[in-house]
C-alpha cells in the first residue's frame, strides 16, 4: 500500500528502514536507540532487522556521537545519529559547530559531511528541565550546516530521507510533541524539495508562517480566524536553513500582512531573520510590521507554566488582530 | 557475592553486548587472593553475616546501626510514594532509587555536614541524610520548579539532569576549598552511564591535577536505560581511575556499611590533601530507569530477580536481628514512622501550589535585563487582557 495513516513517529521509523534498505552505508547510532528503539520508539524494531552494525547503541556520550560520525563520513558512511533530547545536544555543539560544519570548506570541497543529526525538539509533554527546547536559531545561525524540521507525518517520512541523501550535514528537529498525530504518507509519492516551503492552507488577508510544532497552532488560529471572517494563509516553512524566502515573499505581496511563530525565544530567534529580509523584499508590499510571537527571553519554565510561555492559538491571534490593525 | 571479572568481560563478542547475561547474571567467583587485584569490598554479606575487610572496617554502635536501618527504610518508602504519586498523575515523571538505598545512606552517612554533595536526579537518600526536606525534591518532578531548594542551606547542590556537569562543577569546588585552605571534601554523585561522558572524564584530569579534595561516587546500577555497562566500557569502571592517577575501589553497593566505611576513608584521604578517589558502588536499579521507562523491552526478569537475593534493606535486618541490635518494638515504630512519612509526602505534594505565571521571568537574571521587563510588562498586560474579557 503506498498510503497508509502513520503517527510522525512511525513515519520516521519507516524512513529510517527505507533509507538502512537503500543504502548499505547508511548507519543509525544513538543512546538506546537499539533493542529499546529509541525512547520515542523512532528507531524501533530496526536494529532487529539490520543488526547491530548498522543500528548501533552508542556509549552515553554525544560528543562522541558526533564526532565518531565525521569520522564515519570520512571513511564514506551516511551515518544518521540520534541526540535523545534537545536539551543534550550541547555536549555535541563543540563537534557539530566547529568540525562538521567546517569540514566541507576546510577540504576545499574535497570531503563530503554526509552526516544527520536528529534532535527531538520542543515542549508540550510536561517534561523537566532540558527536555523541551527549541534551540534551532543556534544551530542555522552555523554556516555549513542546514536545519529542517517536518511538521507532519507526510513530510517527516520524505524529508527525512532526502537528508539521508544530503552530503551536507543537516540537523533534522523533530517536533516531539507531534509524534503522535497520525497522518497520511504516500510512499510513492513525488515529494517537494527538501528546503522548499508549504502552504498549508491558503488565504487572502494575512501569512502565519510557521515550522514543526507550531504549523498546527496556526491551523487551528486560522480557521479560528476564518469564523471572524477572516482569510488566513499558513506557511509551512520546514527549512530553517535555508529559508524558503521566495515563497514567504510571494504570500506576503499577496496578503500584505506577515506574523512569524515559532516556540523559540523571539530574541534573535529566526523570526527576526524572516522579519528582516521580509522588510527589505516587500517594503512597499507590507500593510504592517513583520510581528513574530514565540518564546520569552527565560529559560524554558518548568512544566506547570508551559501552557503559558507556549505561543497559543490565543497568542497567535492576538498577533493577527494587531497586524491587521494597523 | 558476584563480581564481574575481567575475564567473563572479554568473553562477550567484540560488536555488542549481547552476551551479557552470561556476565550479569550472577556468575560466582572465587575471592581473589590477597594482593591481587582489589575485590569488591563487601562487610556485610547477602545473607546478613558481618565479615572482615582487612583495609575496610568499622565499629559501629548498634544505635548507629539502627540509624542506617531506618535511613534507608524512610528512603525506600519515599521513593515508593513518590513512584505512586506519578501513577496517579501528582508528578509528570520520577526516577526511582529503588536498590541503590545502601549506596546512597552509607556515603551519604560518611560525610560531614561542611563536605558539599553533587547529585544527578536520583540522590533521594543522600538529600535524606543531608536534612533536604523530601517534598522539596518532588517540584522539579512535577513541574512547578527546577530546583526547589536553597543548595547552599545543606550543603547539597541542585538535581543536574544532563549527564556527567557536576562532576565538574564538585571538581571545581573542591579545587575552591583546597584554595581556601578548609578541611571540608566534596562528593560528587553519576552512573556508569555518565562515566562515558566527556565532562566525567575531564572532571578525573582536573581533579587529579589539581589533587582537589572530591570524591567521585559512582552508582554502577548496570544500566543507562536500555544500555548495560558493557556499552559504556570494556574494564571495571572503578579501574578507570588509575589511569588518571589516583586510586579507584569497588564497592558492594548493596552493602551499606562497606559503602559508609570505603566513602569515609575516600573522604579522609582528600581531607588529607592527597586528592580524588573514585569509588564504585556495584549495585542495581530495580524499577524502570525513570516512570517513562519500560525494562521488559530490554532486561529479563531473572536478572532483577538474583538481584532481589542481594537487597540492601534485608541485609542489614538479617544482621540487626541475629546480633539484637534491634527488637519487635523498633520495627515497629519504624514501621509507623514510615507510614507517617508517607501521607506526610503525599499531602505535601497534592497541595502543592503551583507557580503563578509571572514565574517565567524571575530571576532570569541577578541584576535585571531590559528585554526581560519589556517582556513581563507584555506578558502582564495580555494575562490582563483576559481577566477583563472574563469580568465582562
Ligand atoms: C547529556 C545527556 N544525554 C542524555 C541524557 C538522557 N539520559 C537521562 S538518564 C540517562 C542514562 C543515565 O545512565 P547512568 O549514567 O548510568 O545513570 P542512572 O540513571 O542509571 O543512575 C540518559 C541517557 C541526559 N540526561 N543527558
Amino acid at each position: 500500500m503506498a498510503v497508509q495513516k502513520l503517527p510522525l513517529a512511525k513515519a520516521l521509523n519507516e524512513s529510517l528502514r527505507k533509507a538502512l534498505e537503500t543504502d548499505p552505508k547508511v548507519l543509525i547510532m544513538g543512546e538506546d536507540v537499539g533493542k529499546l528503539g529509541g525512547v520515542f520508539r523512532v528507531t524501533d524494531g530496526l536494529q532487529k532487522d539490520f543488526g547491530e552494525d548498522r543500528v548501533i547503541d552508542s556509549p552515553l556520550a554525544e560528543s562522541g556521537i558526533v564526532g565518531t560520525a565525521i569520522g564515519l563520513a570520512l571513511r564514506g558512511y551516511r551515518p544518521v545519529v540520534e541526540i535523545q533530547f534537545d536539551g543534550f545536544v550541547f555536549p555535541a555543539y563543540d563537534q557539530i559547530v566547529t568540525q562538521l560544519a567546517k569540514m566541507h570548506a576546510r577540504a576545499l570541497g574535497k570531503v563530503k559531511m554526509p552526516v544527520v543529526i536528529r534532535i527531538p525538539y520542543g515542549g508540550g509533554i510536561g517534561a523537566v528541565e532540558h527536555h523541551s527546547e527549541s534551540p534551532e536559531a543556534l544551530f542555522a545561525h552555523v554556516a555549513g550546516l542546514k536545519v529542517v524540521s517536518p511538521s507532519n507525518s507526510s513530510d517527516a517520512y520524505w524529508m527525512l530521507q532526502q537528508a539521508i541523501q544530503s552530503d551536507d550535514p543537516v540537523i533534522f528537529f523533530e517536533p516531539k510533541r507531534r509524534y503522535w498525530d497520525k497522518g497520511e504518507v504516500d510512499t510513492e509519492a513525488i515529494p517537494g524539495e527538501l528546503h522548499k516551503a508549504r502552504v498549508a492552507r491558503e488565504g487572502s488577508d494575512l501569512t502565519l508562517a510557521a515550522y514543526g510544532p507550531m504549523v498546527k497552532v496556526c491551523l487551528e488560529a486560522a480557521a479560528a480566524a476564518e469564523e471572524e471572517g477572516k482569510s488566513i494563509e499558513v506557511l509551512d516553512l520546514r527549512s530553517m536553513s535555508p529559508i524558503d524566502f521566495d515563497s514567504i515573499q510571494r504570500s506576503v505581496e499577496k496578503t500584505r500582512h506577515l506574523v512569524v511563530v515559532h516556540e523559540a525565544p523571539v530574541f534573535y530567534g529566526s523570526g527576526a531573520e524572516i522579519a528582516a529580509r521580509i522588510t527589505e523584499r516587500c517594503f512597499y508590499h507590507l500593510e504592517a510590521p513583520v510581528l513574530r510571537v514565540g518564546g520569552y527571553h527565560a529559560p524554558y519554565p518548568p512544566a506547570r507554566l508551559e501552557e503559558e510561555y507556549l505561543p497559543g492559538l490565543d497568542r497567535v491571534l492576538d498577533a493577527v488582530d494587531r497586524s491587521l490593525a494597523y | 557475592m558476584t563480581v564481574e571479572s575481567t575475564a567473563a568481560r572479554k568473553t562477550t563478542r567484540r560488536s555488542s553486548g549481547a552476551k551479557r547475561t552470561t556476565s550479569a547474571a550472577g556468575a560466582k567467583k572465587a575471592p581473589a587472593a590477597q594482593g591481587a587485584e582489589p575485590e569488591l569490598v563487601q562487610l556485610l554479606t547477602p545473607e546478613g553475616e558481618r565479615v572482615q575487610h582487612p583495609d575496610y572496617d568499622i565499629d559501629l554502635s548498634a544505635e548507629e546501626l539502627r540509624g542506617l536501618y531506618r535511613d534507608m527504610v524512610l528512603t525506600r518508602r519515599f521513593d515508593a510514594e513518590a513512584t505512586s504519586l506519578q501513577r496517579q498523575g501528582e508528578l509528570g515523571l520520577w526516577a526511582s532509587l529503588l536498590g541503590q538505598e545502601a549506596a546512597q545512606i552509607g556515603s551519604g552517612r560518611a560525610l560531614r555536614d561542611d563536605d558539599y554533595v553533587f547529585p544527578t536526579y536520583r540522590e533521594h537518600g543522600v538529600a535524606w541524610v543531608r536534612g533536604v526536606d523530601p517534598t522539596n525534591l518532588l517540584g522539579m518532578f512535577r513541574g512547578v520548579n527546577h530546583g526547589g531548594w536553597d543548595p547552599n542551606s545543606n550543603n547539597f547542590h541542585l538535581y543536574t539532569i544532563v549527564i556527567g556537569s557536576q562532576t565538574l562543577h564538585a571538581t571545581g569546588y573542591a579545587m575552591g576549598i583546597a584554595k581556601d585552605g578548609a578541611d571540608s571534601a566534596v562528593i560528587a554523585y553519576f552512573g556508569d552511564g555518565a562515566s562515558s561522558q566527556g565532562d566525567v572524564n575531564e572532571a578525573f584530569t582536573f581533579s587529579a591535577v589539581y589533587n582537589a579534595p572530591v570524591v567521585f561516587f559512582c552508582q554502577n546500577n548496570q544500566w543507562a536505560i536500555s544500555e548495560p555497562t558493557e556499552k559504556q566500557t570494556r574494564v571495571p569502571l572503578y579501574q578507570r581511575a588509575r589511569g588518571f592517577g589516583f586510586p579507584g575501589v569497588r564497592v558492594d553497593g548493596n552493602d551499606v556499611l562497606a559503602c559508609l566505611a570505603v566513602t569515609r576513608s575516600a573522604l579522609e584521604r582528600a581531607r588529607r590533601g592527597e586528592g580524588p578517589t573514585l569509588v564504585e558502588a556495584f549495585t542495581y536499579r530495580m524499577g524502570a530507569h525513570t516512570t517513562s521507562d519500560d525494562p521488559t523491552k530490554y532486561r529479563r526478569d531473572e536478572e532483577r530477580e538474583a538481584w532481589e537475593a542481594k537487597d540492601p534493606i534485608l541485609r542489614l535486618k538479617a544482621y540487626l536481628e541475629r546480633e539484637g541490635h534491634a527488637d519487635e518494638a523498633f520495627f515497629e515504630a519504624l514501621e509507623a514512622e514510615s507510614e507517617a512519612l508517607g501521607k506526610r509526602v503525599r499531602e505535601g505534594v497534592r497541595t502543592m501550589p503551583d507557580p503563578d505565571d509571572m514565574a517565567i521571568f524571575e530571576n532570569v537574571y541577578a541584576d535585571g535585563h531590559a528585554l526581560v521587563d519589556e517582556e513581563r510588562a507584555q506578558f502582564a498586560a495580555y494575562q490582563a487582557s483576559f481577566a477583563d474579557g472574563e469580568v465582562k
